[in-house]
């Protein structure tokens, strides 16, 4: 009894230094983590800060010194200081635009279909697959796209084979892992509850799907298809193989998927190696960039707004 | 994508143990160590590169016409200095200069002269260019092997770029739109061709190309769309036409004639129409290893490598400065 209290006594101090010991250790650990946590947030911050100060620098002279009328002009030439921009927002606008019309219904019956109707060993086969696509090198893509599907386009009756639907196809392609996978995550995220619900209210599995699972899953899929488009408007390398590059604004209509355009990313990657310093072709090129931005963020704050609207609805968003 | 609704499992919360404690301490020191012995790594290096003196590289860039030329004459000046390596990139005669002036090329190839603009920014940046003209090209006007069209008039040809002639059926083809392909502006065979064909020299003359002109990046983006384009015209150095693949149109600088088909021999002569000089450009009078290459590149074991690619040597290899 007395042998027992007295180790207990001896003990208790050790335990006491112990715990403090444990304890000063975790504030310095801490310390430390909590820092450099906040340190990479504000790093962040700190760069997209610089990134957007520095673009608006070397672009500000290309909206101060070329008048309004010259930029909207339909003839991109610079070596002849000609700087209409039109073309090259008409060659974007024209293969994002196909490249949705191509992705969008593409990607979302593909999730629907390994969301909803898949038996599990597909899934976890083509999921996996799927998102392996997205890791393929754009250069990659343009290669081939450049090697095969700009003869098949060709074969179309297109006068060439590098068109604005040839980057279009190559752009869907690169857009679909993208929203396939990010589809498939919002329909995983509906409730179970939904779905018991619906079937058990005697609805069958496509009205429960059509009814229930993607409009509880709307913002997912909303985001899903913009950052589809984001990827696509962004994309460079592939684009400039295969869509010809001709500053040319060709007449609207369907006509005008097949005939060959200049994009504005193609127009950055081809023209910046050249450009001195400087010059007022440097500038403009910024500048282009700047439209880039605009374009990129426009679409970013409407998926905000829609997926905030939607959220609000329903009492809690998915993302 | 990541998975963002899979990994509910519910964490638990871990409590640090004795033997854990010390492991941020441990990757902070690691860090550390890195960070000491990372630039040890790099100056080792350097001090290798330097220090022994084995290989000193001369920065090669520009003109993708000069690029295969450029190659063989490394290559073949490898043989001679070992010690001295070469490195040849292409991009364009634009990038090539522009490389010079941001002083990051030792010798800038060029197929075209160097333009007022580029003189200007050279001389606010103190920089002395040097020209030396290393051979004479002749550009080919090319067209799909099926193509019925033999031979084409200049004006006729600076008709098609400029768009005024969008019909084969105009110079005697068969009835198609004529798909015009070039290479980028950056490309000094691009501006040469606008400045001698399609303005004929003419500084008054203000024609551009057509918009529906498609731009490539590179010269195997022209001759790999026109063999499979039967409609198709584009126009290279001569030393890059393979007449397998593509077939020359004879070019006559006259509605009368004669029509000239390009070679070595018609381009030094001066009948064949669209020759041009090509070019290296240094910053400042060459010195050491630098001037060494540039007078073998003039001699006449360098010139009997241009006229084995195709090109035309320079008779008189005298070195020819560029007045400011």
């Amino acid at each position: 009894m007395n042998l027992n209290s007295d180790s207990a006594r001896a003990t208790l101090p050790d335990r006491a230094e112990q715990a403090a010991r444990l304890i000063r250790a975790t504030k310095w650990d801490e310390f430390i983590i909590e820092n450099a946590v906040r340190l990479s947030g504000m790093s962040a911050i700190l760069i997209i800060g610089l990134i957007f100060f520095f673009l608006l620098r070397e672009g500000a002279p290309t909206f101060l010194d070329i008048p309004l009328r010259q930029l909207g002009g339909s003839r991109w030439y610079p070596i002849e200081g000609l700087w209409g921009l039109a073309p090259l927002l008409y060659g974007s606008i024209l293969v994002t635009l196909g490249a949705t019309v191509i992705a969008v219904p593409l990607g979302l019956t593909t999730a629907v279909y390994l969301g909803e109707f898949a038996p599990a060993w597909q899934r976890e086969l083509f999921k996996p697959l799927i998102e392996l696509l997205a890791g393929i090198p754009s250069i990659v893509l343009g290669f081939l796209g450049w090697v095969t599907l700009a003869p098949l386009v060709m074969r179309l009756g297109a006068p060439t084979g590098l068109t604005a639907f040839t980057g279009s196809l190559l752009l869907a392609y690169m857009a679909l892992p993208t929203i396939i996978s990010i589809t498939e995550d919002a329909l995983y995220a509906v409730p179970r509850e939904y779905r018991d619900g619906a079937l058990a209210l005697g609805a069958t599995q496509w009205q429960m799907v059509w009814r229930v699972a993607l409009p509880a899953a709307r913002s997912g899929i909303v985001i899903a298809i913009m950052l589809g488009i984001g990827r696509a408007i962004g994309e460079t390398m592939a684009v400039m193989m295969v869509t010809g590059n001709a500053a040319n604004i060709p007449e609207l209509g369907l006509g005008a998927f097949f005939q060959p355009v200049r994009t504005m990313t193609a127009t950055i990657a081809a023209e910046m190696g050249e450009v001195a310093q400087g010059s007022m072709h440097y500038h403009v090129l910024f500048g282009v960039g700047i439209v880039l931005f605009l374009i990129t963020f426009a679409i970013n704050s409407l998926a905000t707004k829609l997926v905030g609207a939607g959220g609000r609805r329903r009492g809690g968003g998915m993302l | 994508m990541v998975n963002f609704y899979r990994g509910r499992r519910a964490a638990t919360p871990r409590l640090p143990d004795d033997s854990g404690k010390r492991s941020p301490l441990r990757a902070l020191l690691f860090l550390l160590a890195l960070l000491i012995l990372l630039p040890g790594c790099r100056a080792a290096r350097d001090a290798d590169q330097t220090g022994a003196g084995l290989d000193r590289a001369i920065q090669n860039k520009g003109s993708d016409t000069l690029v295969n030329l450029a190659l063989a004459w490394a290559e073949a000046y490898r043989e001679i200095e070992p010690t001295i390596s070469i490195a040849v990139t292409g991009g364009g005669s634009g990038t090539g200069i522009a490389s010079l002036l941001n002083g990051t090329v030792d010798l800038a190839n060029s197929s075209r002269d160097i333009s007022e603009n580029e003189k200007a920014t050279a001389a606010s940046l103190g920089i002395d260019i040097r020209e030396y003209v290393v051979a004479i090209d002749a550009l080919a006007v090319i067209v799909h092997l099926d193509n019925p069209v033999e031979e084409l008039t200049l004006a006729q040809i600076a008709d098609i770029y400029a768009g005024r002639i969008t019909n084969w059926r105009e110079v005697g083809g068969w009835d198609a739109p004529i798909i015009l392909l070039s290479r980028e502006t950056n490309s000094g065979t691009h501006v040469y061709f606008l400045e001698e064909v399609l303005r004929g020299g003419d500084r008054q003359n203000k024609d551009i190309f057509a918009p529906q002109t498609l731009l490539m990046p590179s010269s195997v983006g022209i001759t790999s769309e026109l063999r499979r384009n039967r409609n198709a015209i584009g126009y290279e150095g001569l030393g890059y036409v393979d007449l397998s693949h593509e077939k020359v149109v004879r070019v006559a600088a006259t509605a009368a004639g004669p029509y000239v088909p390009p070679s070595v021999a018609t381009a030094a002569s001066g009948e064949y129409p669209i020759a041009r000089e090509l070019y290296i450009y240094t910053a400042g009078e060459p010195t050491g290893e630098i001037a060494r290459y540039l007078e073998w590149v003039l001699s006449p074991v360098g010139q009997a490598i241009v006229a084995d690619l195709g090109f035309v040597p320079i008779v008189n290899g005298a070195f020819n400065e560029f007045e400011q």
